[in-house]
């Protein structure tokens, strides 16, 4: 479904400043694949979903999704097919704006034209997704979101993505800035609507845990590559100590083969 | 003297409705107002001069402050030059702009010639003294604007625009160019700036290219005004508060031109006024976010404890 093919991205080329944040890097998701991605700070994990997503160009390479060059393309066309949710709750939804409002501008993607789709019709659609979010919120239609909680936002945002039906979902440590109650609320809100909507995803994590809990396969990265891809019976089997290991155990032979290099 | 201030503020309020989109809907500093006033103006008086039928002049006058709004949105697009120097780029040159429209002269008397309000007053004349004609003029093309933004504001590409000064992202997000918004969303502000300043040349009975000249902080003034008399999130209201606003905002500078010589001051001194109160209004709105902060922090150390 995806494919990057020898993609990279450097920023401030050719000064001082020059960072490598993704080195050529190959890789292929199919539809329906869940996918867990770890790695340190500066890995590259943000930067290759902001590539995926399209908010800038690869420095070079490829990326295609469904069979189509979309190297090139823009963010707001990619985000046709694409639902993306950040770790800062309030960069979802318009604060200052009521709940209805938030949920009608997400309904639907693309280009708004000069019609009224808000009525009454919509609204009962809208409050029975509310309702099934199980918080209350199908009561607070007309407040403002930014009276809401942050995990109350983040929980909102997820529904307001599903409804447009994405092909792709990029989750971009989107439980790191809520507490650990409202963190695993959403974390299982997630899941329940990957499962229910058959959505490819790709989640960006800090936790271990969750990375090898959630989804059929799970990319390591780091400094700027993709050191372990595992899936399957491998990925189920992972322990958070044994991924520690394979990744000292992949930095130590690399450290190895380059000392052998040098000497 | 009552209907003198309804009057303005009504006039001037469609103004102030323009800078309300692009100052708090769109998050869009854009100075190109105090040009695209001045050049409604001008389209409208030569138009007027030249026998153009009035209601095609106003349409004109509308269509170049689109333009007008149009030229900024698409240097801040482009050229990814600040919002605030891709205003004042437009402003600059719509100067020069007008000086010619007006065949290369800086004013343009209209008296003795057939404008709407002359019309509307001749209409009228049976049952409503002049003055009261025009109030009753500006009431309904001020209501009637208000709804019609109200409606828009309703729509999907109306809410899709609001949530633009709130949140870049989430509109980038949902499949939307954010360069055509703020193309859309500038555009129609100075659309209304420009009508406002062509029904300002009709009832001021002149069309001058520096009538212009700072009624950016004019409109910021009557939007912050505004926002002291109402707290909504409600579209309908807060268009309504924008043109309260605007009428308080005329009234307090009648009072200043008519009553400040007795404390020395001269008209020259409403600028400072205006800027005065903008301050004033900042300072006010600042003290008052603080408190509801402290209070709500309040609320919640009460909450906490035991």
């Amino acid at each position: 479904m995806i494919h990057l093919q020898q993609v990279s991205k450097t920023f401030h080329p050719g000064t001082v400043n020059e960072v490598s944040a993704l080195r050529s890097t190959d890789l292929e998701v199919r539809e329906g694949d869940f996918i867990t991605i770890i790695g340190s700070n500066g890995a590259g994990k943000s930067t290759l979903f902001n590539l995926v997503a399209g908010a800038y160009p690869p420095s070079s390479g490829v990326i295609r999704i469904n069979d189509r060059d979309v190297t090139r393309e823009p963010e707001y066309r990619r985000a046709a097919y694409i639902g993306r949710i950040f770790q800062n709750p309030m960069l979802g939804t318009a604060g200052s704006m009521t709940l209805e409002d938030n949920m009608m501008i997400c309904y639907r993607k693309g280009f708004k034209g000069l019609k009224i789709s808000l009525n009454r019709r919509r609204r009962e659609f809208f409050q029975e997704q509310l309702i099934d979010l199980g918080m209350g919120l199908e009561r607070r239609m007309k407040d403002n979101v930014k009276l809401l909680s942050g995990g109350q936002r983040q929980a909102l945002t997820l529904l307001m993505m599903v409804l447009s039906r994405p092909a792709l979902i990029l989750l971009d440590e989107h439980t790191a800035a809520l507490d650990p109650k409202n963190a695993a609320m959403v974390l299982e809100l997630s899941r329940k609507y990957v499962e229910e909507y058959q959505l490819t995803t790709m989640m960006i994590t800090h936790n271990m845990q969750h990375a090898i809990d959630y989804g059929n396969r799970l990319l390591m990265m780091d400094k700027g590559e993709i050191i372990l891809d595992v899936s399957g019976n491998e990925k189920s089997s992972l322990t958070v100590e044994g991924l520690v290991d394979r990744f000292h155990r992949i930095r130590r032979r690399e450290l190895e083969s380059d000392e052998a290099r040098l000497s | 003297m009552v209907e003198g201030i309804l009057v303005e503020g009504l006039l001037y309020g469609i103004m102030a409705l323009g800078v309300f989109i692009t100052f708090r809907i769109l998050d869009f500093p854009d100075l190109s107002v105090d040009g695209s006033f001045p050049l409604g103006a001008v389209i409208m008086a030569v138009s007027v001069v030249n026998g153009v039928p009035l209601a095609v002049a106003l349409l004109l006058s509308f269509g170049g402050g689109l333009a007008a709004g149009a030229v900024t949105a698409t240097i801040h697009n482009k050229l990814k030059v600040p919002n605030l120097l891709a205003g004042i780029l437009t402003m600059t040159m719509l100067w020069s702009i007008n000086i010619r429209i007006l065949g290369n002269r800086a004013n343009l008397p209209l008296l003795r010639q057939d404008t709407i309000l002359s019309e509307v007053v001749a209409l009228l004349e049976p049952i409503l003294a002049p003055e009261w004609a025009v109030l009753v003029f500006f009431i309904g093309v001020a209501l009637a604007i208000k709804v019609l933004l109200d409606v828009f504001f309703h729509t999907d590409l109306g809410l899709t625009l609001g949530a633009m000064g709130d949140n870049q992202q989430m509109v980038v997000s949902q499949g939307v160019n954010p360069e055509w918004l703020k193309l859309i969303g500038v555009g129609l502000s100075n659309g209304l700036v420009a009508l406002s300043g062509a029904f300002a040349a009709q009832y001021q009975g002149f069309a001058d290219v520096n009538m212009g000249q700072s009624i950016i902080i004019a409109g910021l003034a009557s939007v912050m005004i505004g926002e002291f008399l109402l707290n909504s999130n409600r579209i309908g209201l807060l268009t309504v508060r924008v043109l309260l606003g605007s009428i308080v905002y005329r009234g307090i500078m009648f009072l200043g031109r008519y009553y400040g010589y007795h404390i020395n001051l001269t008209p020259n001194d409403l600028r400072l006024i205006t800027g005065l109160l903008i301050i004033g209004a900042l300072m006010v709105s600042r003290y008052r976010s603080g408190r509801s902060e402290s209070a709500r922090l309040r609320k919640s150390l009460r909450a906490g404890a035991p």
